[in-house]
């Protein structure tokens, strides 16, 4: 099997096979965005159930703030932004879970993977790809419709600069990227563990805690705070509602996703060399 | 292999016990054939969730860790609740422990009903890819297959962390002056919140037969409903609270019985006497819930495939 990865691996195709590479892994992620808006029903089912639970997290924090005004620097317009970002974001963020990495442990499971591995394509960046154009589906199709109702029955801080949209928009897509490189890691820890099912859950756990969906991160107190802050879950949704509500330097948070985005990725290299070569792939 | 032999061992036997009818034609039977069909149904969903049950314990140790997984992902909510306290004394004019009674009730309840009916949100899936078929043609009520199907039992997290969450709340609660009245409402209010959920989680699965892809609306009233009832009623728009009240009906599953046992005021000066209500809500929901499944399984057309 290694001799026909280097034949056919991304390596072997040279300077030639870049631009060839680039159009592929353009496919790759058109095909994920595709893939999600064909569930139409599904996705306006989504869209009101987000906004159900965004009403419900509004009514909440609005008391919340109500007690005590400026809680974590946020005023309460900027706490009933961050609710309504959060709901935009949950599922471009794949924050609790169900997006590639249910298939690939499956694939890596059932020993497919080992299909996967012979294509000329590389599987990080394949995966990568695909679900960059899940995001941007849900993104669109899932985020703006709740954000836009948040905005409609409760008062926002919608900043006027297009500055600080575009700020917000680039700090959503190195989240993005974020969330991939993490559950990448997570799905392939199942080439040792065989069932991805325990390390899935304590995966969503850990991403629905640590990312400020039950709360914003500035919001919780002391040591926990400043933990939770420095995780990688902090560039997901607390980073981008920081840069749209004005309470981050843009270029600091940048820096701060972009430091955990290449981690991750190199680690996820790493573990993707280790498996290939080191684990027996299973199946018939 | 073994599975699905276990099932039809179980659904013969049951099917025995009158077999002058086929289970079809019960519909139209009098009140005791009526009476006989839910116990048959009862002992259906009995066997197929003894099934569930034995083949999750083959995995013992998976069991237990998925258990405490569940404890601790549906704790995670209340996690938020205490941080909030650790910044704040009352929140809408309530302390730790009343909130804390109102989160342990609505945990009971909904974990209660998502355990025994809380797989029915699957139904959206089995209509799509056409496995809904093979229960129709099972000598079993389709309801107690559908409710049964894959029987969870490391639900039983969301009902202990809602169980230790209301042990601290009754623990703490120093301003309520007990009576025997206020004693009994407390077991009566959780089956009743739990057979409201029940009916909501059928409801719910009625609709999927309508709109298949849509299993996530359900979401929104079930889970949805619970984190709403962890609050106090005070904190939401008058119009949302009206609507949990008179349409869909959640207030009746821990908000008006606990606030007489906080003894706080109503919602939308409701008299006092609501709060004794949940159970003829709940048999009232339980009825149409049931009456919905009907109309929803009548027509169902099958994928074909």
């Amino acid at each position: 099997m290694r001799t026909k990865l280097l034949r056919f691996g991304p390596d072997a195709l040279g300077k030639a096979g870049v631009v060839g590479s680039g159009r592929l892994y353009a496919a790759v992620a058109v095909g994920g965005f595709r893939r999600y808006a064909t569930y139409r029903t599904a996705t306006l089912a989504g869209v009101f159930t987000n906004t159900v639970f965004g009403v419900i997290l509004a009514s909440t924090y609005t008391a919340l703030w109500d007690e005590r005004p400026h809680l974590g620097g946020y005023d309460q317009s900027d706490a009933l932004t961050y609710v309504w970002l959060g709901q935009a974001l949950l599922t471009t963020m794949c924050v609790m879970g169900t997006g590639f990495e249910d298939e690939l442990i499956e694939r890596i499971r059932t020993g497919d993977i080992a299909i996967d591995l012979y294509r000329p394509a590389d599987l990080q960046m394949w995966w990568l790809a695909q679900d960059l154009g899940r995001a941007l589906f849900q993104f669109v199709g899932r985020g703006l419709i709740p954000f836009a109702v948040g905005a409609w029955l409760f008062d926002l801080t919608l900043p006027a600069s297009p500055l600080t949209w575009l700020a917000f928009l680039v700090a959503v897509a190195l989240g993005a990227l974020v969330s991939y490189s993490f559950r990448f890691l997570v799905a392939l820890a199942a080439f040792w563990l065989m069932d991805g099912a325990g390390i899935v859950q304590m995966t969503w756990l850990a991403g629905v805690f640590c990312s400020g969906m039950v709360l914003p991160l500035n919001v919780f107190p002391g040591v926990l705070g400043e933990v939770v802050r420095a995780l990688p879950w902090a560039a997901l949704i607390q980073a981008p509602a920081d840069v749209l509500l004005g309470a981050a330097d843009p270029v600091g948070t940048f820096a701060f996703q972009a430091g955990w985005a290449v981690a991750l990725l190199a680690a996820g290299r790493f573990l993707q060399a280790a498996a290939t070569r080191r684990v027996v792939v299973q199946g018939g | 292999m073994g599975v699905s032999g276990a099932v039809g061992t179980g659904v013969r036997t049951g099917s025995r016990a009158h077999d002058d009818r086929d289970g079809w034609g019960a519909w139209d039977d009098g009140p005791l054939g009526r009476w006989e069909r839910v116990l048959d149904g009862v002992r259906a969903y009995r066997m197929i969730a003894g099934m569930w049950i034995r083949s999750t314990m083959a995995y013992r140790v998976s069991f237990v860790m998925t258990t405490i997984g569940n404890l601790t992902a549906t704790g995670l909510d209340f996690l938020a609740i205490v941080l909030m306290f650790s910044r704040i004394d009352r929140l809408g004019g309530y302390s730790l422990p009343e909130i804390a009674f109102l989160y342990g009730l609505s945990a009971i309840s909904f974990g209660t009903a998502d355990l025994v009916v809380g797989s029915m949100d699957r139904l959206g899936r089995r209509v799509r890819d056409g496995t809904l078929d093979t229960l129709l043609v099972r000598p079993a009520p389709v309801l107690a297959q559908v409710a049964a199907d894959r029987f969870a039992l490391r639900r039983l997290g969301r009902i202990t962390q809602g169980l230790a969450v209301l042990g601290y709340a009754l623990l703490t609660l120093d301003d309520v002056h007990w009576t025997i009245l206020k004693v009994l409402l407390v077991p009566v209010t959780v089956i009743s919140g739990g057979a409201i959920f029940c009916a909501v989680f059928v409801g719910g699965a009625a609709f999927q037969f309508v709109a298949r892809d849509a299993s996530e609306v359900q979401n929104a009233f079930t889970y949805g409903g619970a984190t709403l009832l962890q609050y106090p009623p005070g904190l939401f728009a008058r119009d949302l609270v009206r609507g949990v009240t008179f349409v869909l009906p959640l207030a009746f599953v821990n908000w008006l019985p606990a606030l007489y046992v906080l003894g706080r005021p109503y919602p939308l000066d409701l008299p006092e006497w609501v709060a004794f209500l949940p159970p003829l809500v709940a048999a009232g929901c339980c009825a149409l819930a049931g009456l919905a499944w009907r109309a929803g399984l009548r027509s169902y057309r099958s994928t074909g495939s």
